[in-house]
């Protein structure tokens, strides 16, 4: 458990044999589509905590590129002509250079001023996506055109589990390379103290924008799959709620934890189906869980749990 | 901490039982699935929604239930997002194995599901306002309330009825709103009627004056329309008395509720809008088929709940109902037959007007269902 | 001429309920560095329940009292019962425990009050004064002499108590004050109590003019936040300022140019003034130290 837990590559095989199992145990299409979900969010989430957890940087806009990868899928195929997966492709670079373009600026700011920020560009997004009406669909949405992978449609959640596992997964190498590399020593640097990496020679405006650019990638995929998942986009892609609700996610699991951002997505997507059962009670206890994981979890779960761990005897 | 404590044992308690339950069901009920705006901006159309289902489902059961059998309710609560609304669909289909659905309070949310329920080829019926949900046609979904358009007509219908042909709108930018707005700018130019001043608000704003003084200044308008739900319309009522606007002003029937008089408070007097009978049940004539039905649900709902009547809780009346007349007519629950009688239902007689479906039309309603409403010293009166 | 000053007074009535959350905002950062997410759920709380107890009979100025009692007492438990518990926490963690707290409270909003939206009536009746051609609602004019008076308690109660100068010497450096014997936590706590009561009062001045219900308290949080950073984290003046100048913002920019657009315009104007003034229009600057 210890050594799973300190060594990175492990955690990914482990979250390999996870994807590639569950699914024989998972009772119904239902319970596919719920870990589908989970495995989506997860990849945002796993964006953010790069941004938030390694390279300490707070965003609340990150759901205007969750809405960019959305309304990319649903818009390309009937305005350009585009297959979906160009379109994906296509949403993908057009959020990460949002990012590149927005990020010297936004990210010369700090703490809360950041936060208001990249919140603000999130309330853009989502302005355009939801006044334009004519071509978005508006408040109301509109249909997504099934993705066309070599001439047969992708439908289906067990189709799309396997697409968002395999993406996290990768997802998930890509993130661990990356801290393992001196890039994420760097990222480190920074979170720890940005004045002191400074000091000591690390380009700090180059790695925060690196992260932003990075983050903004993978949460604007986790938008074009969610969208296509269901067939269906609205503007509750882009919304504000959607972004705190993403940063819920990682301080859940906790930042700095691969492992935690996929907790934290897990927990947040799983545990309003068990809150059914409450009725009109769902939120209150929703909102009582959340208080109380964190006041005995501080650090997030994953983290805290693992020091219980290496606190107790191995 | 022991109050954490025990109720946290209290919740591991209740999941328990609500997965035991699940797993445990009966065979032998009639299985009717929901999934309504029950929280966030909407739910003031999916809070009266759940509350009509559950009040008939229950006095159904105590009055022997459909065909033989109980009737069971499973309703979820998707806080007006799609993507939620659509994990729940997948759920009833799933889990719960449902006969039949009521559900959608918003547009987005229906539109979200209905894949969901064709492929599993279960009868749907929506609740939420748009007409696209049924254009075109699709085998198994139907919808309640009236749309858009009608809204638009029925407006332009008086309008011309009062010879005003130059007009100013406002509308919210929640869905209905924006759907809405869309649909009475396009539809205007062939009922011949200008508008020469189009304004948007958010959803969620505490002050249009800056519109309204954009529309005050404009020559030459000759009445307004406000589309759009929730308390919007209740603001925009009171800036256009504030900033002394003199001509006509009318709401769609996204207002028609007890509670937008009451949030308009006197600047309401005198806005007209186009909404169900049920509004103004105890004026309608006695010979009107509708009186019966829409008074019955007005007093039983508000006895029941202690809280003014809505027309949306009164579609979900009649969604409940016209399901259960064509569930008897087909003698089962079988999803198929259903379907086929729901599509039959003629004459059937509901809160929001008389419905007669058909093949070629899933809503059944038609501008006759609609009655021109002006509102006079707080409350509905029916304009003859 | 006439429509500039209807502007500013809708600007102004709007910027000055912003100017009361962010005024609430402020309080809680300065004592223990956390957004207070929750904010916006102390405004709605108070027109809440201030609605409900009259509609159980009580006077409007007995019910207002009551409602400033109440979500004093919830801004208490708030810190009582999730904040001090996870105290050492980081910031992050705390903010999102008061969203937590924010999910949690507007749940049991719905369950124990309800869902519809309501109304309070104007203090001083709804006949608009005339003036240059333009209109303004009798409460306009309370909402902005009540954030004036709030403010106006708010620095008397920091410059002229002892309790007041241990929550600013508490916002200038904690460890320092804790040594000169001030506990730290209790300051803490006072801070949202006055948070909490901050927030009741505005959201019984601004129920009549916006209308209220369970859910409204996350808008507010929303373009409150946006009006505390605008005018610098931190400067009781600078949120009331800033939370103005983006209510002015927005209702101008409905105005003449576009009311589809104006709260993009709103947020266009943030971005550029937080990308030349860092540290927002009155922000300190403050200088990391390693």
């Amino acid at each position: 458990m210890r050594r799973c837990l300190n060594s990175p590559f492990l955690l990914i095989l482990a979250l390999g044999a996870v994807v590639a199992l569950l699914p024989l145990i998972l009772p119904s299409n239902f319970y596919v589509r719920v870990v589908a979900i989970v495995y989506i969010n997860a990849l945002a989430v796993l964006g953010l905590n790069l941004l938030m957890g390694f390279a300490g940087q707070v965003s609340l806009g990150h759901a205007g590129f969750f809405g960019i990868g959305a309304y990319a899928v649903a818009l390309g195929p009937v305005y350009l002509g585009l297959p979906g997966w160009a379109s994906l492709i296509g949403g993908t670079a057009l959020s990460g250079l949002l990012a590149f373009v927005v990020g010297r600026p936004i990210l010369r700011l700090s703490g809360y001023y950041l936060a208001i920020a990249t919140l603000g560009m999130g309330v853009l997004i989502s302005m355009v996506v939801s006044n334009e009406a004519n071509i978005t669909g508006g408040p109301n949405g509109m249909e997504v055109p099934r993705l066309v992978l070599f001439g047969s449609r992708i439908t289906g959640s067990l189709t799309w589990y396997w697409i968002s596992g395999i993406t996290l997964v990768i997802g998930a190498l890509i993130v661990v390379n990356l801290i393992e590399s001196p890039t994420g020593r760097a990222f480190r640097a920074i979170h720890d103290s940005e004045i002191a990496a400074r000091v000591l020679g690390v380009d700090v405006a180059r790695y925060k924008l690196l992260a932003f650019v990075l983050s903004a990638v993978f949460t604007s995929i986790a938008g074009s799959y969610l969208v296509l998942l269901d067939g269906f986009v609205t503007p509750n892609t882009t919304s504000f709620l959607l972004s705190i609700e993403l940063v819920v996610m990682a301080v859940l699991g906790g930042l700095g934890s691969i492992l935690g951002s996929i907790v934290g997505a897990a927990i947040l997507v799983i545990l309003p189906q068990f809150l059914t059962v409450f009725h009109d009670y769902e939120h209150a206890v929703l909102g009582a869980i959340i208080i109380v994981f964190l006041i005995f979890l501080p650090s997030g779960i994953v983290p805290a749990l693992a020091s219980l761990i290496r606190r107790g005897p191995a | 901490m022991t109050m954490i404590r025990r109720s946290l044992l209290i919740g591991a308690a209740a999941i328990t039982a609500g997965l035991m339950t699940s797993v445990a069901y009966a065979a032998d009920t009639v299985r009717i699935g929901s999934v309504l705006s029950i929280t966030g901006p909407a739910s003031f159309l999916g809070d009266p929604e759940k509350k009509t289902l559950e009040m008939y489902v229950r006095d159904l059961n105590a009055a022997g239930g459909v065909n033989g059998k109980k009737l069971e309710l499973f309703i979820y609560d998707d806080g007006g997002d799609s993507n939620k609304a659509r994990t729940f669909a997948t759920r009833l289909v799933e889990e719960d194995k449902v006969d039949a659905v009521i559900a959608g309070s918003i547009t987005g949310t229906s539109i979200a599901m209905r894949s969901v329920f064709e492929d599993a080829q279960t009868p749907y019926i929506s609740l939420a306002g748009a007409a696209e949900i049924v254009t075109p046609v699709r085998k198994w979904v139907f919808k309640m309330p009236h749309t858009e358009p009608m809204s638009c007509g029925k407006i332009f219908e008086d309008l011309k009825k009062r010879k005003l042909t130059t007009i100013a709108m406002i509308s919210g930018t929640d869905g209905w709103g924006k759907a809405m707005r869309a649909e009475c700018v396009a539809m205007a130019p062939k009922e011949g009627i200008k508008v020469v001043k189009d304004e948007i608000y958010g959803a969620a704003d505490s002050d249009m004056t800056p519109q309204l003084i954009n529309i005050k200044n404009t020559p030459g308008v000759q009445a307004v329309i406000n589309c759009g739900f929730g308390q919007g319309p209740a603001i925009v009522t009171r800036n256009y008395r504030q900033v002394g606007i003199t001509v006509p002003l009318y709401q769609s029937h996204g207002v028609s509720s007890k509670s937008f008089i009451n949030l308009a408070g006197p600047a309401a007097n005198g806005i007209r809008l186009p909404a169900a009978a049920l509004l103004v049940a105890t004026q309608l004539a006695d010979s009107d088929p509708l009186k019966k039905v829409a008074l019955d649900y007005k007093t039983k709902f508000e006895k029941e709940t202690g809280q003014p009547v809505s027309t949306f809780g009164g579609h979900a009346r009649d969604a409940l109902f016209m399901l259960i007349e064509a569930m008897k007519r087909a003698g089962s629950a079988d999803k198929a037959k259903v379907r086929d009688e729901i599509e039959k239902t003629k004459g059937f007689i509901g809160t929001g007007g008389v419905i007669n479906m058909s093949p070629t039309d899933h809503l059944g309603l038609d501008l006759t269902s609609f009655r021109m409403i002006e509102i006079k010293d707080g409350d509905w009166q029916l304009v003859q | 001429m006439a429509e500039l000053l209807q502007f500013t007074f809708s600007g102004l009535t709007v910027g000055a309920i912003y100017a009361l959350v962010a005024l609430g905002f402020t309080l809680i950062y300065n004592a223990s560095d956390v957004a207070n997410f929750a904010q916006g759920e102390f405004v709605m709380l108070g027109g809440m329940v201030t609605v409900f107890a009259m509609a159980a009979g009580l006077p409007i100025g007995f019910a207002a009292l009551v409602a400033i009692v109440f979500v004093a007492l919830v801004g208490l438990l708030l810190h009582r019962l999730a904040i001090e518990p996870a105290r050492g926490a980081s910031s992050v963690t705390l903010i999102i425990i008061t969203i937590g707290a924010s999910i949690f409270l507007r749940g049991m909003t719905a369950i124990l009050l309800d869902k519809n939206f309501h109304n309070l009536p104007p203090f001083f009746g709804s006949e608009p004064f005339v003036i240059g051609g333009a209109t303004l609602l009798p409460q306009s004019l309370v909402v902005l002499v009540g954030v004036a008076l709030v403010l106006l308690a708010v620095w008397l109660f920091m410059s002229r108590t002892l309790l007041g100068k241990s929550l600013l010497a508490t916002a200038a450096n904690r460890t320092a004050a804790q040594l000169t014997g001030i506990n730290t936590s209790a300051v803490i706590g006072m801070a949202f109590v006055i948070s909490a009561m901050i927030g009741a009062v505005g959201g019984i001045l601004v129920t009549p003019i916006t209308l209220t219900y369970y859910d409204a308290g996350t808008m507010l949080a929303l373009k409150g936040f946006a009006g505390a950073v605008l005018g610098g984290m931190g400067n009781p003046i600078g949120a009331v300022v800033g939370g103005l100048v983006l209510g002015l913002l927005e209702q101008f920019s409905a105005g003449y140019l576009s009311s589809q657009y104006k709260d993009a315009v709103a947020f266009i104007v943030i971005l550029l003034v937080l990308f030349t003034m860092p540290q927002g229009l009155f922000g300190a600057k403050t200088v990391e130290r390693v």
